[in-house]
Order: structure tokens, then C-alpha cells, then sequence
């Protein structure tokens, strides 16, 4: 589905990803672990073509198509959704507007029909209700006001509502309580865990895992891959930490 | 305004920031002011959305006064002209409120500006103005906002909101509160900022699929929204919010 080679990419003068290779095929949940600092978030932006994030060198092949050469809202449109290590707020614009207006911009890209206002509704409904959250925060402005666990649960309803074919999940673990987790992996199972799909798991802890279970789990250090493993790389790292298992 | 008065100068306070020279060649066609006068206990609105332009230039001009317990709403939208004024004068009696919202959309070489000179004369009188501007190219926006509350006029409370967002850096916005206050008790919160369109937000919104006309299109409608809240009659809001977006649908 995706194939990341020799990825170099910079923020100001300063070289983040160093020659970062990565494969994901469909059907397959990867996780990305690894310390503060190292490049993870820098990737997703990478991947999702963010303004200042420079690409110097390398390549990136989604489903046959350069996805460099893409402006974000084609990468969007491609089938790639980044879920946001920090949700961004956006004052005066309710989530069903921006939603709707999001999806059936995609659909338009991909020559299909717009959703009515009746049938995104139902469509908002059921993947607010998939992740148990209320209707009632899909009309207040985007994450304004939110709480930090409310932020990530509404990313996962937006994921829902878009349903992409790869997703790049920044640490949406962070910040959430432990029931609220639970709901998250469940619903992150539901909508992505499907043989035509992949999902980019980043995260710091073994719990998610536990519930989204991948295939492969990768260590980031320094800008690049530096070990892979299954599922049990994890509950290593998790148990003896990087400096151990990956110098 | 008229035909009777010499042409105002950059001296004058409230002429600081306009374009005298487009100005001059209309001025002698200008009338004098519209009064309105609300009777007391009465509440009356006015929306404008087009300004009535001359060569170029278009100008409304206001006298308002309003009753004790009267209740007076304006809404106007400053757009489409290479010089365009929106004046107001409201003299405020007793318990009396004075509501304007504003929105200046601007780009090219326009000027655009909201003067408002805002009088309590009385005791108890509210005033609240919302004034939103986005400008592009080399526009320049402008509010001017007087507020003079007579000795008398305890309790008033009088409040200006103001904020800018510029689409190019080569576009000027101007916020000037001019507050003379001669009572004691009294509240005057203003507040004037200028901005850009939030960056992370455009990423935000594109990397869920909103192309960058249509991202900023849905900050901005938000943004100026703020100026036209305090209307009640939704039909009449849903116009003047129209007419804007369409207005900002030049701009870029
Ligand atoms: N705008 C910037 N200018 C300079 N350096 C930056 C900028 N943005 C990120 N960096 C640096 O890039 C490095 C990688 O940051 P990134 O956010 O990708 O780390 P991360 O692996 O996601 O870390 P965390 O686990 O804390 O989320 C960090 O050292 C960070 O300080
Ligand atoms: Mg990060």
C-alpha cells in the first residue's frame, strides 16, 4: 500500500528523518515506538505534506502513485488521514460542517457523488455512536473547548466518518482514560482493521497494542528505522526501554 | 456631510485614515446625514449591505437617536467600493442600547472604514459594537470608534470589539478606540487585534481532505460571523451573511 524509501526530510535548517525506509502492506497494523524526539511526528507531517517539512531526498509510493508530488488535500483524498498527535482547534466552525465538507470534497476528487445533509448525518451518527461520543460535540466549533482525551476520541470519529484506507495514528492513545481507550481500540479495530486497509500506529505504550494488535512493530530512533520486530518487540521495549533494546 | 462644508483633512481625527482623493470628486454630491430617530421604549433595525456608490465611492451617513429604553440595531457590511464610508452618529438616552455589528471585506487598493462616534448622553445606556475586517492585496480597513459619556451618564456600559485578518502582508488594518468619559461609573471594554489565518488550522483542514479555497473560505465565514450574531431575525442575518461571502469570495 505504502512504500517509504530512504526518506530524508528537514524542519528549518535542521535534518529530522535521516534515510527512514518503511514498508506497509494492506491489511497489516504497524506501530511505530520510539523516544521523544526521535521523529515520529515528523514522519506523519512528511507523509501528509505539511508546510515546512521538507522532503531532500527519497521517495514515497502509495498505491502506485508519487505521493510527494500531492498537495495535502490530495494525500487526504488519495486515502491517507493523519490522526494529530495535537488536535488543532478551529474557532466558529462546528465538526458536522467541516466534516461534511471534507468528505464531500474527497468524494468530489474521486469523481462521486456529494452526501445529502440527510445521509452524512446518519453517517455521523453511527460512527459518533461507534465511539460512544455525543452528538451533541459534533455540532460545537472543532475541538474547541475540548478536553484533551475528547480531542483524540473526536479524531477517531472523524477517521470513522472519512474512512480512509491508511491511517497514521499519532499517539491518539495519549491523554485518553483507561475506559476511554478501550473504546478507541475497539473502534479503531472497527473501522480500519480490514484486509484493504493499513494503519501506522504511533505510540509510547504497550497498552493500545494490546488492543490493536499489529502485525510488525518498528523502532524510531534518530530519524530512522533502527529495529523490527512483532508484537513482542513491544512488551521488550516496554520492559527494558530503548536505550537497551535498540543502541 | 454636504455640499455647504469644506472638504475634511488627515488633521481631522475621524478623516485620518481615508482617501481624501477619491472623496474630493464626490463630496459636493453628498447630502447631509439620514436621521433616524427611535422613540422611546421603541426597537428598530437597519441592515445595509450595499453601499449606495458614486464614481467609485460610497458613503452612509447616520444621525441616530435613540429613546429612553429604545433599542436600535445596525448591520452593514463595507464592500465594493474604492472608497467606501460607513459614518454613525447614535446619542444614547436613558437605559437605552445601541447595537452595531460590521464587517469591512477588502483587497485591491480599497479603503474601507466604519466611524462611529457613540454618545451617552444618559445614565444607563449599553452600547456594543463588533467590528470584523478581512483584507487582501494592498486594502487598508479601518474602524474608528468614539464613545463620549456626558457626566451624567452614570452606568453605562460600552464595549468595542475589533479584530482584523490579513490575507496578504501588504494589507493595513486600523483600530483606534477614542474614549472620553466625564462619569465615574462606568464600563468600557474594548478590545483590537490583528491576525492571519491560522496556519496549523489550514493543515488541520486540509489533511482531511478541504482543498485551501475552501478551507479558508469556512475560517473566514466563522471570523466575520462574530459581527452579525447579535441579529434576531435569522432571515435577515442569512442576507447580510451572503452578501459577505460572496464579497469574500473576491477577495483572494
Ligand atoms: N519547527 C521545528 N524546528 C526545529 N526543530 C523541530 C521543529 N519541529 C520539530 N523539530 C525537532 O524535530 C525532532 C523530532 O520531532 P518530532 O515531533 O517528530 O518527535 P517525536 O518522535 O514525535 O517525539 P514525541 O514522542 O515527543 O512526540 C525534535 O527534536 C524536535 O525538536
Ligand atoms: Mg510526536
Amino acid at each position: 500500500m505504502i512504500k517509504i524509501e530512504n526518506l530524508h526530510a528537514q524542519v528549518g535548517d535542521t535534518e529530522i528523518l535521516k534515510g527512514l525506509s518503511l514498508e506497509l502492506n494492506a491489511g497489516e497494523i504497524h506501530a511505530i515506538m520510539g523516544p521523544n524526539g526521535a521523529g515520529k511526528s515528523t514522519l506523519s507531517y512528511a507523509l501528509g505534506g505539511r508546510p515546512g517539512y521538507e522532503i531532500t531526498a527519497g521517495s514515497v509510493n502509495f498505491d502506485g502513485q508519487d505521493l510527494l508530488e500531492l498537495d495535502p488535500h490530495e494525500r487526504a483524498a488519495a486515502g491517507i488521514f493523519l490522526g494529530f498527535q495535537y488536535p488543532v482547534e478551529i474557532p466558529g466552525v462546528s465538526n458536522l460542517q467541516f466534516l461534511r465538507e471534507s468528505l464531500n470534497s474527497q468524494r468530489k476528487s474521486r469523481g462521486e457523488e456529494p452526501l445529502s445533509g440527510a445521509e452524512f448525518i446518519k453517517l455521523a451518527k453511527e460512527k459518533a455512536g461507534l465511539l460512544k461520543m455525543d452528538m451533541d460535540m459534533l455540532k460545537r466549533a472543532v475541538n474547541v473547548g475540548f478536553s484533551g482525551g475528547e480531542k483524540k476520541r473526536n479524531e477517531m470519529v472523524q477517521m470513522g466518518i472519512i474512512d480512509p484506507k491508511l491511517a497514521i495514528l499519532d499517539e491518539t492513545d495519549s491523554g485518553l482514560d483507561i475506559d476511554a481507550l478501550r473504546v478507541v481500540g475497539s473502534g479503531i479495530n472497527a473501522i480500519m482493521r480490514k484486509p484493504e486497509k493499513a494503519v501506522l500506529l504511533i505510540t509510547h505504550y504497550q497498552r493500545l497494542l494490546e488492543l490493536v494488535k499489529p502485525d510488525f512493530v518498528h523502532v524510531l530512533a534518530g530519524g530512522r528505522i533502527v529495529k523490527t520486530g512483532g508484537p513482542e518487540l513491544a512488551v521488550q521495549l516496554e520492559e527494558e526501554g530503548y536505550e537497551a533494546v535498540a543502541a | 456631510m454636504s455640499a455647504l462644508l469644506p472638504l475634511p483633512t488627515k488633521r481631522d481625527e475621524s478623516w485620518r485614515y481615508a482617501d481624501l482623493k477619491a472623496l474630493e470628486a464626490v463630496w459636493p454630491k453628498l447630502d447631509g446625514p439620514e436621521k433616524i430617530a427611535v422613540a422611546a421604549g421603541e426597537s428598530a433595525s437597519r441592515q445595509i449591505s450595499v453601499l449606495p456608490i458614486i464614481d467609485g465611492v460610497g458613503i452612509v451617513d447616520l444621525d441616530v437617536t435613540i429613546g429612553d429604553g429604545a433599542n436600535f440595531a445596525l448591520h452593514v457590511l463595507a464592500v465594493a467600493a474604492d472608497y467606501g464610508r460607513i459614518q454613525v452618529k447614535a446619542t444614547l438616552g436613558k437605559g437605552a442600547h445601541f447595537e452595531l455589528g460590521g464587517a469591512i471585506l477588502g483587497s485591491g487598493t480599497q479603503t474601507l472604514e466604519i466611524v462611529t462616534e457613540t454618545i451617552h448622553a444618559e445614565p444607563n445606556a449599553t452600547s456594543n459594537q463588533v467590528v470584523r475586517s478581512v483584507l487582501a492585496g494592498k486594502a487598508t480597513g479601518s474602524f474608528l470608534g468614539k464613545i463620549n459619556v456626558a457626566r451624567d451618564a452614570q452606568k453605562t456600559d460600552a464595549a468595542q470589539s475589533v479584530k482584523a485578518m490579513l490575507l496578504d502582508r501588504t494589507a493595513t488594518a486600523n483600530a483606534k478606540p477614542e474614549l472620553e468619559i466625564f462619569a465615574d461609573d462606568v464600563k468600557c471594554a474594548h478590545g483590537a487585534t490583528v491576525g492571519e489565518l491560522d496556519k496549523q488550522a489550514l493543515f488541520y483542514m486540509a489533511a482531511r481532505g478541504l482543498p485551501p479555497e475552501l478551507a479558508q473560505k469556512l475560517m473566514l465565514q466563522a471570523f466575520i460571523a462574530d459581527a452579525f450574531v447579535s441579529m434576531d431575525d435569522d432571515s435577515a442575518r442569512e442576507a447580510i451573511e451572503s452578501k459577505a461571502l460572496e464579497a469574500l469570495e473576491h477577495l483572494s
